[in-house]
């Protein structure tokens, strides 16, 4: 497995923190799930400090935590908020969203680079959301990134590998660089594709956290990646045009 | 007067670190003023001036 930052993770599988139904079946979701990554935000504290017990169940999952700047629309939003990020969580590595679009919530790639640049620059171990486009990956790279997070589709709308051949194809062209597919996975299905194609890891919440039975869809994302990850590294077989039959046809007995 | 989190207030404190301890918020917080960033470091030699803009922010989930 690809190390990101110089972290080998224990499993491929990064998890959201938002949107279940209790804290404690976010909790048993992540026993579940085998997640190595929590992905977590900031928000405004209120007067019940709500964001401290949250901070200390956090922690309690024991896994890597990724700060991420959901909902920056601008460069310098986005800066702002990953030092904030950094302070709090205590963690050099931002998941550095930028978005350009609101509708789609598409990352705006231009000011992505543009902020991946500074981070990086200012010492950020910068996971960066963004689309399948090889020329941007190119540039984020150069911008000092070491870790790609192509979308699967749009945030939260659980439809899968929208351009498996981009996402193949970005798989090729960078074979070196850890990559991630980040948002619009619904399926175990999905996620398990996003392993076929050999991505070092997935990374989904909605898809969890929503679904009728959080704690049992956890395992079953966690099984997807698993067998996902096996059957890339065991060498799948090309698909064809034609039929070939498996079963030997010398010694078949000629039967009238 | 001074804005914080998007309410205006009127404060005693003078400063960044003062005004956290009288609204206790006091936990594992980030903060911003104008929006700019003030480590957790400078809040004490950070002057408040009226109509600041206060930023308090603590861990949250996310995806």
């Amino acid at each position: 497995m690809r190390a990101f930052y110089g972290t080998t993770l224990t499993t491929p599988l990064m998890l959201g923190t938002a949107q279940y139904p209790s804290p404690a079946i976010l909790q048993a979701a992540f026993r579940e799930s085998g997640a190595s990554v929590a992905t977590v935000s900031l928000r405004r504290e209120g007067a019940g400090g709500a964001g401290q017990s949250f901070w200390s169940m956090i922690r309690e999952l024991g896994v890597e935590i990724l700060p991420n700047t959901a909902g920056c629309h601008s460069v310098k939003e986005a800066i702002t908020t990953a030092h904030m990020a950094r302070e709090v969580f205590d963690t050099d590595w931002i998941k550095l969203e930028v978005i350009g679009h609101t509708d789609s919530l598409q990352p705006d790639v231009f000011a992505l680079v543009e902020a991946a640049h500074v981070l990086s620059e200012d010492g950020f171990k910068v996971f960066p959301y963004t689309t399948e486009d090889l020329i941007v990956g190119e540039k984020l790279l150069a911008a000092g990134c070491d870790v790609l997070m192509p979308w699967g589709a749009p945030i939260g709308s659980g439809r899968g590998l929208a351009n498996p051949y981009a996402l193949r194809a970005m798989r090729a062209e960078f074979p070196d660089v850890p990559l991630v597919i980040d948002a619009g996975l619904g399926l175990p299905s999905h996620a398990a594709q996003a392993m076929e194609l050999g991505y070092d890891a997935v990374l989904l919440n909605t898809a969890v956290a929503r679904s009728g039975d959080p704690v049992a869809m956890a395992r079953a994302m966690a099984q997807a990646v698993e067998a996902g990850q096996r059957a890339f590294d065991a060498g799948p077989i090309e698909p064809r045009d034609m039929a070939e039959p498996s079963t030997p046809v010398i010694g078949k007995a000629f039967l009238q | 007067m001074i804005i914080l989190n998007g309410e205006r207030c009127e404060v005693a404190a003078t400063d960044l670190a003062g005004l956290l301890i009288e609204r206790d918020l006091t936990g594992r917080v980030a903060t911003a003023v104008n929006e700019v960033f003030v480590p957790a470091t400078a809040r004490a030699g950070h002057a408040l001036s009226d109509g600041d803009r206060v930023e308090v922010l603590a861990p949250m989930q996310g995806g």
